[in-house]
């Protein structure tokens, strides 16, 4: 599979940084390229400055577009580049790569569709739901993480999902329990018939695994440590098992992040292949 | 006054002096989007071995102080499917071509020469008795005069004079000049260097080697002054020889350093992660460079750091 055709390097203006909880809102305007902005797709950001030691781009998935082309990123202050673009001011010119990576696909007809959501991974179902919703699909969203202070869950993203349910590990808000344990009942009782996920990997595979016995389809969006994000460091692999029947290290940058659950070797997820 | 930038290596002419840097532009396809490949000087592709090969587990990188670990262990799809649907693509894009080229035997590398020898379109081969990300050690040719010079034998005997062959060197060894007269005498036209430096990350949460494959390839500007120094010396022991230059080069002027030290022409690897322009950004920034200090052309400046001080 070829990089995404509508690719550009730009420069970006951060137009508003905020702060939400644990994350940062960050929107940037990047002009006529938000036409080519679908859900699940990503950008990858240039970080530190001229004269920073951080000589790679740091990826992350777009959560949401407007048509004032602007797109939203939802990023958790956690490491030294991450931290660096959630202290940049307002009106900042910033070195973006973007739209990358494949989308997720959007159901034809109408139907139900379960949101599955990990800690900040839930940001970019917000903009799926939208999609969904306009298209005559009911959301049942369901988003988990280790506590409170770290579900993102924006009110104005809330209107698209027909369901919103919440899940803590240690019971500070919503349901107490793992996403993922919920998953079957939500599957039975509103008749989902495609999940998409977006969240660590180990509950991509959770929910694959729930997919796989209740046979419905799963896109997840991967995440593996990538160098560059247009498909010429080969880093950021991922065993798939291909349309000729063989298990191959694709990239997660280019194949990906979106990709097909099922087909997703979990198993052979940090082993040689 | 116009300059003049083409360059000569192992005797084939490029009419640009920045290439890519094999292990770091794929097959050109993906920066292609960036920049008209056939501009450059050339795309040197990802070094290619006889079977596809999975390469090894992730994670496969860690970034470090301006720099970054690989453990890719040469994932590809083989010669085969790469002349195919690699080559002629490239070709058709108007892009000159460097096939670089891996094995694990001198074999290997004279059945890939074999496959090589009489596809048109290809400008020189590169010959990677380098790669640090294999199990073995002893694999890694080029630590050892010897093993070197009988890969390059190996791949010299099948492509006869046909094409010229670029031999790709570590500065993981003692003496790297022992090593370069190795290859030369065994028929290499011209020397690329340098190859990652083999290092290390250790997760501090995991308290484990951080990368799947233990060890890994540095690159980027933490190792431009090792490679400076190996091109220079490599120029001084040997100063008819042709060097393509590469690691860790960011900007034009770090390009230009390289040429002073020794090499006829640049690769641009890492820098494309974090610039997928980067190729052609240095190369302009280059033509100015040269153009500002007052030389003529680029051959003028290859090498121009070995004068004596004060003979300006």
């Amino acid at each position: 599979m070829p990089i995404n055709k509508n690719a550009s390097q730009i420069l970006a203006t951060l137009i508003s940084n905020r702060r939400i909880g644990v994350y940062h809102q960050l929107i940037f305007e990047i002009g006529d390229l938000v036409r080519f902005v679908r859900p699940g797709n990503f950008i990858a950001i240039s970080v530190g400055g001229d004269s920073s030691r951080m000589i790679l781009r740091r990826a992350f998935a777009i959560s949401r577009t407007n048509d004032r082309g602007t797109i939203e990123l939802i990023v958790s202050p956690m490491g030294s580049g991450s931290r660096w673009l959630c202290s940049q001011s307002e009106g900042s010119r910033i070195d973006v790569v973007t739209p990358l990576g494949t989308g997720f696909g959007i159901p034809s007809e109408a139907t139900t569709a379960l949101l599955v959501g990990g800690g900040y991974g839930s940001a970019p179902l917000f903009g799926l739901a939208e999609v969904l919703k306009t298209r005559g699909s009911r959301v049942i969203m369901a988003l988990g993480a280790s506590t409170a202070a770290k579900i993102y869950a924006p009110i104005e993203g809330k209107r698209a999902a027909t369901l919103l349910k919440i899940y803590t590990e240690d019971g500070s808000a919503g349901e107490s329990g793992r996403v993922t344990d919920s998953l079957p009942n939500l599957i039975e009782e509103h008749d989902a018939r495609v999940i998409y996920s977006c969240g660590p990997m180990a509950m991509l595979e959770a929910v694959s695994q729930i997919a796989a016995e209740k046979d419905i389809a799963h896109q997840c969006a991967v995440e593996e440590s990538m160098a560059c994000g247009i498909g010429i460091c080969m880093t950021c692999v991922i065993p798939f098992k291909t349309s000729s029947g063989e298990i191959k290290n694709l990239r997660s940058c280019i194949d990906g992040p979106v990709m097909d659950g099922e087909l997703v070797q979990w198993h052979l997820v940090g082993k040689q292949i | 006054m116009t300059l003049d930038f083409g360059t000569t290596l192992g005797g084939a002419w490029f009419p640009a002096p920045i290439f890519t840097a094999s292990g770091c532009a794929s097959s050109g396809k993906e920066l292609a989007q960036f920049f008209p490949l056939r501009e450059i000087g050339a795309v040197v592709t990802k070094s290619i071995m006889v079977k596809a090969r999975a390469g090894r587990p992730t994670p496969r990188m860690a970034e470090t102080p301006s720099g970054m670990l690989n453990s890719i262990g040469l994932q590809g799809p083989g010669i085969d499917a790469f002349l195919i649907e690699d080559i002629p693509w490239l070709a058709s894009q108007g892009a000159r071509i460097i096939v670089s080229i891996a094995g694990e035997t001198a074999d290997e590398f004279a059945t890939l020469a074999r496959k090589l020898r009489g596809i048109s379109g290809i400008s020189a081969i590169e010959v990677n008795i380098s790669c640090p990300n294999v199990e073995n050690r002893g694999l890694v040719f080029a630590c050892e005069p010897t093993s070197a010079s009988e890969v390059i034998k190996s791949v010299r005997g099948i492509v006869g004079g046909e094409l010229p062959i670029l031999a790709k060197l570590t500065p993981d060894v003692t003496n790297i000049v022992t090593i370069a007269k190795a290859v030369i005498d065994a028929g290499a036209d011209g020397i690329a260097m340098i190859n990652t430096v083999l290092g290390m990350v250790i997760n501090t949460e995991t308290m484990l080697p951080h990368l799947g494959g233990k060890t890994g390839g540095l690159s980027g500007p933490a190792i431009k002054p090792i490679a400076i120094r190996a091109i220079y010396q490599v120029k001084e022991a040997l100063p008819e020889v042709s060097i393509l230059g590469m690691g860790g080069v960011a900007s034009g002027k770090d390009a230009f350093e390289m040429i002073l030290a020794g090499a006829s022409g640049v690769s641009i690897g890492t820098a494309s992660f974090g610039d997928p322009s980067a190729v052609y950004r240095i190369q302009n920034e280059l033509r100015e460079i040269l153009t500002s200090k007052g030389f003529k052309s680029l051959r003028e400046a290859v090498g121009y750091a070995h004068r004596s001080r004060g003979t300006d």
